[in-house]
């Protein structure tokens, strides 16, 4: 899959960005607006096909040396993880617990344990969609 | 709902304070928990033979089991309980009893010798030890948790374990023809019989409301004229007879000789096939009221008893003259458990006359676990030594394995029935246990009692015959070294200590048999025939009873037969070979397979459409039918909401979209319009206030044109240019789905049968959770479970696809060669 | 707006049901694709539409749309897509490896059972 396409090129290196900035982001704020690990995940998986794309999967594996199988692995175990974490505080399996916590500079903030949950279902997603796309696309 | 609930963690603590796990529960579980530890242990210790580490567990098993003799002799029943399915009434009650124990120590004691005998037998660097240790842990478990547990339920359930693991050590040699056909037997038949226990179990439920054996025994009285109890007593029998091998479900047991000579011994004498016993044994206060329990256990069990000892005759290979004298005995057990249950209907003096006969079937119980074990176990020995158990080829070994020799004298000698042996004196307390048949006066007992002494002495002579033939044509007469593949000598001693212990036991209980009637035996007759005192008593000397020349003239005649074998071994042709039980079972099995596999076929052919018809067609009728049964079609426009321009549109486009699929000739064209009818639908998700579906849907639509794109990027162009040819009958399935959809669709819209739980989550998101997104709150914390699982499916499709890419399948190559 | 819905979920469905009818593994997997944006919008229809404002707390709105059926629905779209994805390589390699699409000649042979 060679492609040439110098238009495309350019306009990926920047909306890439763009893309993955706001899949981050929107993978935050799922908590309180649209958004969250699906999307967020399906996001930056997008991102990177787009790249794919435009380079070819050869290039974008030199950018990204990503192992997508042990990506969505350890989203499993962030995920099950999380969820198993509760048992260790005597409360039943998938307990979320969250508290507001004062950082410096950013202020008050809320944390939460759902969010690594969540980062375990982006961390999967993304596992997955690209272990898909990247499979087929260097078969043969 | 999702926060640290700390004090109500505790209260859930409360339960289960008082039912902890008892010490005889990790008992009767240890070996379950040691069988995980077994695979590390082997891998890490390769050059120490894994029976080492395996036999320690018995042996511990076997003493802790020890010290509740002195409970048990005293009548003391020890009871641990913990909740297993409490909803459902099953409890995982430990109990021991004299029964029980009886049997718990038989299957550590046995087991701890068979373990050390394994070890001698089995090359450790031949063999898979680490499944075969496995395999026996699993077994030793589920035996001790069939004879410990009082919950009818979890008796069910490790009796079933039993089959399973007694099918896996069968099959153990696996690569052989005739280990899986063994194995295969003894599970389907002894599966078959467990799955009627089950329903036995379960009719025993609906009369009593209990699953506790205990608890059941108490309502005896009151079940015995339910309807359901006849049927419930035969279920029960016909998984105890599957399981000891009955006539005329015997014939697995011959075939599961398969298995290493250590699994014979252990399973099949001493432990596995006495489940069926035990269950006898245990049910007789429930059912023995009855007089069909009594006659089907005497009846069944007498001629068992004869069958067994007869064809055991014949035999030349020295384990199957083993397995139809194991059958044998096991059906001379059962005839006395049966007789022995006549004993609850009399009174206290009487009954300890015919308790007699319980007494010489526990006492017998007790016996033949050691002799048949030690059995085994030479025979073990000289297919070790020798590479043939075939008589027919063996000859004077007694020179070479004087040890053996004299084992298998004791051994044969004592299932004989010959003093000063113990199995003379378990064979004379039958002999009176079948005599004092005639003294019965019910269930017509006087018109047909008289075989069962008959029919038991004719037995015996079988038996003796059968014994004399095992020890004689093995280590006397000509030695053929020509015939045999090693060159035989005398095993190594380790191999020796078990069934030297066997067979010291054997004399030991000989001379001296009232060690074991205070301690095992009467506190075992306690369970079998409560509020029963039976003063157990065995002596040597009975002075000139009938008993006593039953004896003798079952010596004199069978020593007549066995020289005069040779000439009329021909009555044997005499029986037809085609109509034989295995014949009816392989063609039985034969025949299943083969009429399963006519219907299979004719509704599995193959064809995706025809499996697709199938499934919309159900829908269609089904669904239809549920309609218009229930009345349940309405149509209610009050409460909808209102159509936009932009609806409309929408709307239009995806139906328009849809159906122009069905007839573009091109497969781009058929993606893209896939593609277009995906983003409507997500447009339809914002117009209808789902903001997250909108997002996911544009992406996911996005990434699967991709995806696709891709997949075809290898494809040739040229395929699948065809134009989809119209069909009848897919039309008229189609349509019937969509209308059945549109109409479930409008129906479930018009009926509101319950309240909506959103209420729940919009109050609750910001409270419990912290969000403001519910459907992310629900996605990630309310319904967390869903999404764990749904990420784990995601993962298990893309494991799939990368298999299915990566590994190039070696079948492929194999078709191109074809 | 739901009688207008069922009908279209209808034709989804019909539609789909036709094109999982062929014989072309292709075409199945499109009929899987429509089946399963017929269940999305039919569950969403259930749930009833436009009650309310989106389901996000602040909105400060008297009503909300109802969420678990947008939380289900989440969840069918990635599964599903996990699972198309799944029948096109499905697909894929068996056109690869057997040289047809067709499901009537992927049967398997007489006797190879």
């Amino acid at each position: 899959m060679k492609t040439n396409d110098l238009i495309l090129q350019t306009t990926t290196k920047v909306v890439l960005f763009i893309i993955i900035l706001f899949s981050v982001y929107i993978f935050f704020a799922g908590h309180y607006t649209p958004g969250g690990g699906f999307v967020g995940g399906l996001l930056t998986s997008g991102a990177i096909i787009l790249l794919t794309l435009a380079f070819d999967m050869k290039t974008v594996k030199q950018i990204l040396p990503f192992n997508y199988i042990y990506m969505a692995a350890t989203g499993l175990l962030f995920a099950g993880g999380t969820a198993a974490g509760s048992l260790l505080f005597n409360v039943p399996f998938l307990t979320h617990a969250f508290g507001d916590v004062n950082i410096p500079i950013l202020g008050e903030t809320a944390l939460h344990t759902a969010t690594l949950f969540d980062l375990g279902v982006f961390l999967v997603v993304v596992g997955v969609t690209m272990t898909i796309i990247q499979t087929i696309g260097v078969d043969e | 709902m999702y926060r640290l609930y700390l004090g109500e963690a505790s209260s859930v603590h409360e339960i289960k304070g008082g039912h902890d796990l008892s010490l005889l529960h990790l008992a009767i579980i240890s070996p379950f928990l040691f069988a995980i530890i077994i695979p590390i242990l082997y891998k890490l210790f390769r050059q120490v033979h894994t029976g080492w580490f395996v036999l320690p567990l018995p042996i511990l098993l076997f003493s802790y089991f020890i010290s509740f003799i002195s409970s048990t002799s005293n009548q003391e029943i020890i009871t641990e309980s913990v909740p297993w399915i409490p909803a459902l009434g099953v409890d995982f009650i430990a109990k021991v009893d004299g029964l029980g124990l009886l049997f718990a120590l038989l299957i550590t004691g046995i087991g701890s010798l068979v373990v050390l005998y394994s070890i001698y037998y089995l090359s450790k660097d031949k063999e898979k030890l680490n499944t075969f240790y496995v395999y026996l842990l699993l077994f030793m478990g589920a035996m001790l948790g069939v004879v410990l547990s009082d919950n009818l339920i979890v008796l069910y359930t490790f009796w079933e374990f039993t089959s399973f693991s007694s099918f896996l050590l069968i099959g153990y040699w696996y690569d052989r023809e005739k280990s899986r056909y063994g194995a295969q037997k003894s599970m389907l038949i002894t599966v078959l019989g467990g799955l009627s226990m089950l329903g036995g179990i379960i009719l025993l439920y609906i009369m009593t409301g209990t699953f506790n054996i205990s608890e059941i025994i108490e309502q005896a009285a009151a079940i015995s004229v339910d309807p359901l109890f006849i049927p419930a007593l035969i279920c029960i029998l016909l998984g105890a007879f599957t399981k000891s091998a009955q006539f005329p479900f015997h014939i697995w047991l011959p075939d599961a000789m398969e298995a290493p000579t250590p699994v014979s011994a252990y399973l099949h004498s001493a432990t596995m096939v006495k489940a069926g016993i035990y269950l006898v044994a245990r049910m007789t206060p429930v059912f023995a009221s009855e007089g069909l329990w009594v006659w089907l256990i005497a009846g069944f069990g007498i001629v068992t008893l004869f069958w067994g000892s007869f064809n055991a005759v014949k035999q030349t290979d020295l384990k199957a003259i083993l397995a139809f004298s194991t059958i044998s005995q096991l059906g001379m057990i059962m005839s006395l458990l049966g007789l022995g249950a006549a004993a609850l209907h009399y009174d206290d003096i009487e009954s300890s006359f015919f308790g007699a006969a319980t007494t010489a079937a526990v006492f017998h119980l007790f016996n033949h676990a050691t002799f048949k074990g030690s059995l085994f176990m030479v025979a073990g020995i000289v297919d070790h030594e020798t590479g043939t158990r075939d008589i027919r080829k063996l000859g004077g070994l007694m020179n070479f394995m004087p040890i053996t020799f004299t084992l298998a004298i004791i051994g044969t000698f004592s299932m004989a029935g010959l003093p000063p042996f113990n199995g003379f004196l378990s064979k004379e307390m039958f002999f009176t246990g079948m005599v004092r048949v005639l003294e019965l006066n019910i269930f017509n007992f006087e018109t047909w009692g008289m075989l069962f002494p008959v029919i038991a002495w004719i037995a015996s002579v079988f038996t003796f015959l059968y014994s004399m033939i095992l020890v004689f044509k093995t280590f006397t007469g000509k030695y053929k070294p020509e015939q045999l593949e090693k060159k035989p000598h005398e095993a190594p001693i380790g191999m020796l200590i078990s069934p030297i212990i066997l067979a010291s036991l054997v004399i030991i209980i000989g001379f001296f048999p009232n060690i074991l009637s205070n301690t095992i035996i009467s506190p075992a007759l306690e369970s079998i025939l409560p509020n029963n005192t039976i003063d157990v008593h065995i002596s040597f000397w009975h002075g000139p009873t009938p008993e006593l020349f039953m004896t003798i003239g079952v010596i004199a005649l069978g020593i007549l037969l066995f020289l005069t074998l040779p000439k009329w071994r021909k009555v044997y042709d005499l029986f037809p070979t085609k109509l034989t039980l295995n014949r009816l079972y392989d063609g039985g099995l034969a025949f299943t397979q083969k009429a399963a596999n006519k219907i299979t076929k004719t509704y599995m052919n193959g064809s995706i459409r025809s499996y697709l018809v199938y499934i919309f067609a159900f829908f269609i009728v089904i669904l239809g039918t549920t309609l218009a049964v229930k009345n349940a079609f309405k149509l209610d426009t009050s409460n909808v909401s209102s159509i936009g321009f932009y609806e409309i549109l929408l709307a239009l486009a995806i139906m328009i979209g849809s159906i122009s699929i069905l007839f573009v000739k091109s497969r781009m064209t058929a993606i893209i319009l896939l593609g277009s009818v995906g983003y409507t639908v997500s447009l339809f998700y914002v117009l209808f206030r789902a903001p997250d579906l909108a997002l996911t849907q544009l992406v996911i639509e996005t990434i699967s044109v991709a995806l696709f794109l891709l997949c075809f990027y290898h494809l040739p162009k040229e395929l699948n240019k065809e134009r989809m040819s119209f069909k009848l009958t897919n039309a008229i399935i189609s349509i019937g789905v969509g209308a059945m959809v549109t109409l479930i669709a409008l129906s479930a819209h018009s009926n509101k049968l319950f309240d909506s739980i959103a209420e729940y989550y919009i109050e609750n998101t910001y409270t419990e959770a912290a969000g403001k997104n519910m459907v992310n709150v629900i996605l990630v914390d309310f319904r967390g479970f869903d999404t764990l699982f749904e990420i784990t499916v995601l993962t298990i499709a893309a494991l799939g696809i990368f298999a299915m890419i990566k590994l190039r399948m070696g079948g492929g190559k194999k078709n191109e060669n074809k | 707006m739901e009688i207008v819905m069922a009908i279209v979920i209808g034709v989804l469905f019909m539609s789909a049901t036709y094109l999982m009818l062929s014989k072309s593994l292709l075409r199945i997997i499109i009929g899987t694709g429509l089946l399963s944006h017929g269940a999305h919008l039919l569950i969403l229809t259930m749930g009833g539409l436009k009650r309310g404002t989106v389901p996000l707390l602040g909105e400060e709105a008297s009503a909300y749309t109802d969420p678990i059926p947008q939380a289900l629905i989440l969840t069918a779209i990635v599964i599903s897509f996990g699972v198309t994805a799944f029948f096109l390589v499905l697909a894929y390699r068996a056109f690869k490896e057997l040289g047809t699409d067709n499901t009537e000649r992927l049967r398997g042979n007489e006797g190879n059972d």
